[in-house]
């Protein structure tokens, strides 16, 4: 029997000092599960970039998070301006982040690629105007071990 | 010994089994058991935050009397730099090194004079680049045992160097063994320390398998003592002063850093703020910086709990004292001596995991979610738990039960009573007494 565990939530638009606060609620209880160090790490990052792309460019969103012993999936929903064109989001170094916040250090355009990068499977999808869902899958174990 | 020996002890008479060492504790490692405080050994850090907190004394730091000194043939005395910062009006270290003398030390081996060892030391393996970016420093131990514990993903960034203490004792040693031909047990390599971490870390090391100090004695017991021995004018005589600016510097926050001789280091005191930097170390948000200074007291090692001084006026002195002083007095030469590098591994202790197998441990943590819905949420600790998630958990854990809970308790009361004016009101009528309706 697979046991899941889901955790969902609610992520304020335009609040950076709250914006951290899922992922960082996220990577306590992946400690107290017990997986690997560096698949803590890969979820915690890959989300933490994620919620704050929903702050910057989406007015924040929700995020819907599944733990079971083979995957960490993660769902980030907003209902912000959409990305016109995904591959160029996918490519380093570029954003359409305003100077505001680049001067706080964010928008460096790495924020989709970061998220490819910790990750095993992410898909994008996007709709101009209307939204923009990410999902992304981050295995517990090396990929080998969970197709044999 | 068991697995965890701490250096914070309990005085049951003093404890009032009030809350607010439960509520402080950085990792959640106090309960209330039995109207008394309880440490949960496996999550204690030796952090000092419950010592600080107590308004009723009740929690004590561990160290060794004074006469521990009797015990050997010949003492050195390794006085920590945060000593120099306790005392009004001193511009002269060596009025300490040489108090600390005529109180009956047979020599003095500064912790600031290993610490600019360490320094060296730290600076070459820096821009050898082999080491993790960022370097995390290994000096507090408080914060080492924090990383492992709670920052698996961050060991391997732990500078692999002992603390200035160590390298301290272990050339004191070598030097005393030489000087006096005496046998190593006969030497009493004796800390004069600001922290009772440091009593842990000698009783149970992390990076070697032991530790070469034979004694921990507190500054606030050192003090008083030294205060009738301090004189203005110097007799002439042996000097012991050989340390600089950066060795004294280490006493307090930053001064290990600023010993690097680069710009690219972050410096944190406090262990809220520790944890702080430790977890966006961990999500890799630190990418601009070479090394870390971490402290687990507020100033730094001038903030542990067993000086004197109000950390920041230490601090201050300590600036005073080291004004004139050179630089630095001690480099370690071209390699790094083996006696100063870590010769066991730092593992992770997985104490907060809920359970070895990753199923139950999954079923726990969803079990923990549900129950925690049933408290309040005012997270008032009258449970003896800091929070209500930490209830939740240990109701999970098999430590407690949800009655642990005073508004479980007043709900259940109520329904109780509810109940009883229910059943009263069905008492049939042949049974009520004359009178009654």
């Amino acid at each position: 029997m697979s046991q899941t565990i889901s955790f969902h939530y609610d992520v304020p638009g335009d609040d950076f000092t709250r914006a951290g606060e899922a992922s960082g609620s996220v990577k306590k209880a992946l400690k107290k599960v017990g997986l690997a160090p560096d698949i803590i790490r890969n979820v915690a990052i890959a989300m933490y970039e994620g919620e704050i792309n929903m702050v910057i460019h989406a007015g924040g969103g929700q995020i819907d998070v599944d733990i079971d012993p083979d995957a960490v999936r993660m769902v980030l929903k907003d209902q912000g301006p959409g990305i016109k064109d995904i591959s160029l989001a996918m490519q380093e170094g570029w954003s359409t982040a305003p100077d505001d916040v680049r001067s706080l250090g964010f928008g460096a355009g790495m924020g989709l690629p970061n998220m490819k990068k910790y990750t095993d499977e992410m898909e994008i999808e996007s709709t101009v105007g209307v939204g923009t869902t990410v999902t992304m899958t981050v295995f517990t174990h090396p990929r080998e071990e969970a197709v044999s | 010994m068991s697995e965890f020996f701490h250096s914070v002890t309990l005085d049951r008479d003093l404890c009032h089994g009030c809350i607010n060492c439960v509520k402080r504790c950085p990792t959640e490692a106090i309960r209330v058991r039995d109207g008394k405080a309880k440490i949960l050994s496996d999550r204690c850090i030796d952090c000092g935050e419950c010592i600080r907190v107590c308004p009723h004394h009740a929690k004590k730091p561990i160290f060794d009397p004074l006469s521990v000194m009797d015990q050997y043939e010949y003492t050195v005395a390794l006085p920590a730099p945060s000593l120099y910062g306790q005392f009004n009006n001193l511009d002269d270290v060596e009025i300490i090194l040489r108090a600390l003398i005529d109180m009956g030390f047979d020599d003095i081996f500064e912790v600031s004079r290993a610490a600019e060892l360490v320094s060296d030391a730290t600076r070459k393996m820096l821009s050898e680049g082999q080491l993790p970016r960022p370097v995390i420093s290994s000096a507090c131990p408080a914060v080492v045992r924090l990383i492992r514990v709670r920052f698996p993903d961050l060991i391997r960034h732990i500078l692999p160097l002992q603390a200035p203490v160590e390298v301290a004792a272990r050339l004191a040693k070598k030097e005393a063994m030489e000087r006096t031909g005496l046998p190593e047990e006969k030497i009493g390599c004796i800390f004069i320390s600001p922290c009772a971490a440091k009593v842990t870390a000698v009783k149970m090391p992390l990076g070697t398998r032991k530790s070469a100090i034979d004694a921990v004695v507190a500054i606030r017991d050192v003090y008083p003592k030294m205060l009738n021995f301090m004189k203005e004018e110097s007799p002439a005589g042996e000097e012991y002063l050989s340390s600089g600016r950066m060795g004294i510097g280490w006493g307090s926050s930053g001064g290990e850093s600023a010993a690097l001789l680069n710009d690219r280091y972050l410096a944190a005191d406090g262990i809220e703020n520790v944890i702080r930097v430790l977890e966006d170390l961990e999500d890799e948000k630190l990418s601009s910086v070479d090394f870390v200074e971490l402290n687990a007291c507020a100033g730094g090692c001038v903030g542990g709990v067993l000086t004197v001084e109000n950390p920041y006026i230490a601090k201050a002195k300590l600036k005073r004292v080291r004004k004139y002083l050179p630089v630095s007095c001690n480099r370690v030469g071209d390699g790094i001596p083996r006696q100063m590098k870590f010769d066991t591994e730092i593992r992770y202790e997985p104490v907060l995991q809920l359970d070895g197998d990753i199923t139950v441990a999954l079923k726990k943590l969803g079990q923990i979610e549900q129950i925690s819905h049933m408290f309040s949420g005012l997270d008032c600790a009258a449970c003896g738990a800091p929070s209500c998630k930490a209830l939740a958990e240990d109701v999970v854990r098999g430590y407690n039960t949800p009655d642990a809970c005073v508004f479980l308790l007043k709900d259940k009361m109520k329904s109780l009573a509810n109940s009883i004016a229910e059943l009263e009101g069905k008492i049939p009528d042949t049974f009520k007494e004359d009178g009654q309706d």
